[in-house]
């Protein structure tokens, strides 16, 4: 083999690691257990990362900032329990509000969406006008929404119980499918992919996309090009906790229920598969689909390793090192070879 | 010690990268106690070569001598034990310590009290003044380096070679950020160390330069030596045509401008609330007018066209654009006035590395490619992309190429190429040839003159008064954040340039 092709080879191999990885992965535990390639098993996998994927790519365009936003899986709690607050049969005995009429599905859901979208808001407020580090920005944003929705969720006659009896347009949300059988395709993997789809054309189609990746690449060039900076910051985080809210509502809907303690530390898996798919932690490179192959990586391994009795804790550390070895490989990658 | 004429070597020294030779059979011999200048374009194979040998690269052949003995390098650490040491253009320090826990970090002296080993605090102040006061530097050895001035953190990276014993010491570019006086200092330290028979390698663009310090000059080009020469021999002329391969009867292009009588830019009294910045700056600049600013370093000139593009903020002071007063807060607000600017920090401020050529190029003009249905027209946006490489004859594999991996002079030439998509009016340009190589210099001024004759009003800060000469209908002169004159193009020289810009000065 020539040397040009070898290079060639390199080069592929590096640019497409994850997929790769990905791909390995999932033929290892294949040659484990066949039974594994099946559409059972895709599907589990799929909507096991429906909402990982949407608080991912929530998460994605602040990392493509050099910023970060620990709230996330905060935030992701909140939107759970308000919807579900605000979702439960007429004829469930124990319900958030007992004389509560039943609201058409789409109120609740907007008002979670919203009120994230405003913790958000907030963030890049806080890091955009007095420039509070995003790390400490939202290091307290994550205590003050943990410490609300709990208030929240205390408030009489609940008392801190678990909601759950949601009423049934939302369990269908979260559990429905299109079509039946074998290849019928579920609601929230169906509205992931559109997320994805959506963030994709945001990221590379439209100007504010393009001032993303410039301020992640050098803020003060960006500045110099007549980006408005803040303005710019502001809309990411506020996007952001949008995402994070259309994450909660579907967690309540998938799972049935809510309580104050949903999503926690959903932000570092979300980071995790963000900087593992090439998101660059110092901002300005990463692609969606890297994003979507890095949430991916972690449900197969989740689902996969579990599947063929590889003990959790192994699966831990078989994470760990991901993280690590995939950001230490990117930033080879990167580096400024002279 | 050693009597052999040559303190290094470096003989027949190759090195291949993919698709690119290097290195080609360069030779290098510094003499003990001489200042050697290397010189070259960019891309001639100066750093390469420093690299060799700084172990940083294994050149493929070639052999390294040091008073006459050969050496294998293979780290930097190593060349610090053979008594080789570099101050690098960027400076290293850590800003946050003091002097002399950078001069001697990593090999701190040390004392034993019991079992356990500390820092011999009191041994390395001692050790640190006497450093310093064998160099004549004026540095307190407790001093935090963040808090110093670039020349003295430079004087201290420079103690610090010396505190290594070392026989050759490499200064790349070490002038770039000095003002006048801080030059001249430098030189003083470069002819001390001489007389204590250390030698200089001096890598720099900056040929007057050269020509004051230098005894032998190296001139690199395309990977090969074109040869070496005693300084006295070489004039300013001799140098760049060596450099460049051809002779160069023109550093500038003809002046074409035509300055009409029509003012685009009147500035009224600009104040900066800064104390120290700049105050009462008054001026006109004309349709098709090319504008230099000339002055010394702490000017305050990239201040006052900073504050122009709305970067900063003015406490007092009027700015009328064709001839009505506008408020310019923010760059956006100058860029849809008309307005460009070429930052002088073209790496911190102006490209973004990790983006390739066409996300540089069209990320100020993107409004302009936004469909009805918000999102951008693709194709418009590369077919321009494309024109504008072409126009300005930017050598890049594609428009897909990230621009880190373009050279100084074309990542110039793709921020002209931003700015020009933006159809300005007026282009304020900071410093807008440093660091680039002689040949890319006169396309960049080919573009200026061009952009002039166009119709185009140019402001242009330069530290190169050759350059400010060459290029300027007319120079204001700046001292001290204050206005110290104008000098018609035609009449400047370096002495009229020089006698305003230290004006102020007491």
């Amino acid at each position: 083999m020539s040397l040009i092709d070898s290079r060639k080879i390199k080069n592929f191999i590096t640019m497409n690691a994850i997929y790769i990885v990905l791909i390995l992965l999932i033929i290892g535990i294949a040659f484990v257990d066949p039974r594994f390639l099946s559409i059972v098993c895709l599907r589990d996998i799929l909507i096991q990362s429906s909402t990982r994927v949407i608080i991912a790519l929530g998460i994605f365009f602040i990392i493509l900032t050099g910023g970060v936003d620990l709230s996330a899986g905060r935030q992701v709690g909140l939107a759970a329990v308000i919807t579900a607050s605000l979702l439960q049969s007429p004829d469930y005995l124990r319900r958030f509000y007992p004389d509560l009429p039943q609201l058409p599905l789409i109120l609740p859901i907007l008002i979670a969406i919203a009120v994230c979208l405003l913790a958000g808001l907030t963030n890049g407020f806080i890091v955009a006008r007095f420039g509070v580090p995003p790390f400490i920005a939202t290091l307290g944003m994550q205590v003050i929404v943990y410490g609300a929705n709990s208030i929240y969720f205390d408030l009489p006659p609940n008392n801190s119980q678990p909601i759950g009896g949601l009423s049934k347009n939302l369990t269908e949300l979260g559990t429905g499918t299109i079509g039946t059988g074998l290849y019928s395709i579920p609601y929230i993997v169906i509205i992931a992919i559109l997320a994805a789809v959506v963030v994709w054309i945001i990221a590379n189609k439209t100007q504010f996309g393009k001032n993303v990746y410039a301020i992640g690449g050098n803020v003060e060039a960006a500045r110099v090009s007549g980006i408005n900076i803040g303005k710019n910051i502001m809309i990411i985080y506020a996007f952001a906790g949008a995402m994070f809210g259309l994450a909660g509502v579907l967690e309540a809907a998938r799972t049935g229920g809510a309580t104050n303690n949903y999503g926690m530390s959903y932000e570092l898996d979300a980071i995790a598969a963000c900087v593992v798919g090439g998101v660059s932690a110092t901002g300005g490179v990463g692609k969606v689909p890297g994003v979507l192959a890095g949430v991916l990586i972690f449900s197969v391994i989740n689902y996969g390793l579990t599947f063929i009795n590889v003990n959790p804790y192994w699966q831990m550390i078989i994470k760990g090192l991901i993280i690590v070895a995939a950001v230490a490989f990117d930033i080879r990658k990167y580096r400024r070879k002279k | 010690m050693s009597n052999h004429k040559y303190v290094l070597e470096m003989n027949n020294m190759s090195k291949e990268f993919p698709g690119v030779q290097a290195l080609d059979d360069v030779t290098l011999k510094v003499r003990p106690g001489t200042v050697h200048a290397l010189m070259g374009e960019n891309g001639a194979g100066k750093s390469t070569l420093m690299k060799c040998l700084f172990g940083l690269y294994q050149p493929d052949s070639g052999e390294i001598l040091i008073n006459g003995k050969k050496v294998e390098i293979q780290n930097a650490k190593e060349a610090l034990d053979h008594g080789i040491s570099m101050i690098h253009q960027e400076l290293h320090s850590n800003l946050h310590r003091n002097v002399m826990e950078n001069i001697w970090l990593g090999r701190f002296p040390l004392k034993k009290i019991g079992p356990l080993t500390f820092i011999d605090e009191r041994k390395m102040y001692q050790d640190t003044k006497e450093l310093l006061d064998n160099l004549q530097m004026d540095i307190d050895p407790r001093e935090i380096v963040g808090r110093m001035s670039v020349s003295r953190i430079q004087s201290v990276e420079i103690a610090r070679a010396v505190s290594y014993d070392s026989k050759v010491i490499i200064m790349d570019e070490p002038s770039s950020s000095l003002t006048e006086n801080e030059v001249d200092r430098l030189f003083e330290i470069i002819r001390d160390l001489k007389s204590r028979g250390v030698a200089i390698i001096y890598i720099s663009h900056k040929i007057e330069e050269i020509l004051q310090i230098a005894d032998e000059v190296t001139i690199l080009r395309d990977g090969k030596k074109v040869g070496v020469w005693p300084a006295s021999e070489l004039t300013t002329d001799l140098i760049i045509s060596r450099m460049v391969g051809r002779e160069l009867t023109d550093r500038f292009p003809p002046r074409v401008s035509k300055p009409t009588d029509e003012v685009i830019l009147r500035v009224e009294g600009l104040t900066s609330p800064i104390f120290r910045s700049f105050k009462d700056i008054t001026f006109d600049l004309h349709h098709g007018e090319i504008l230099g600013i000339g002055g010394l370093v702490g000017a305050q000139r990239t201040e006052l066209i900073e504050a122009l593009f709305g970067l900063r903020s003015i406490s007092s002071g009027k700015i009328y654009y064709k001839g009505q007063e506008v408020k310019i807060d923010s760059p956006l607000k100058a860029k849809k006035l008309g307005m460009a600017l070429l930052t002088e920090e073209r790496r911190a401020t102006g490209i973004f590395p990790v983006l390739d050529v066409l996300e540089n190029t069209s990320i100020a003009n993107l409004q302009k490619y936004v469909k009805v249905n918000k999102l951008l027209d693709d194709k418009a946006r590369r077919a321009e992309g494309n024109q504008a490489v072409e126009m300005l004859s930017i050598k890049t594999p594609s428009l897909k190429t990230l621009i880190q991996d373009l050279s100084g002079g074309n990542q110039q030439k793709v921020l002209f190429a931003r700015w020009l998509l933006t159809e300005p009016e007026i282009l304020l340009l900071d410093e807008p040839t440093r660091g680039i190589d002689v040949g890319a210099k006169y396309e960049i001024y080919s573009i200026m003159s061009d952009l002039a004759k166009q119709g185009k009003s140019i402001i242009f800060i330069s530290s190169e008064m050759p350059e400010l000469i060459g290029m300027a209908d007319r120079i204001m002169v700046m001292c001290e954040g204050r206005l110290s004159g104008f000098v018609s193009g035609e009449e400047a020289t370096q002495e009229n340039i020089m006698r305003l810009a230290t004006k102020f000065m007491a």
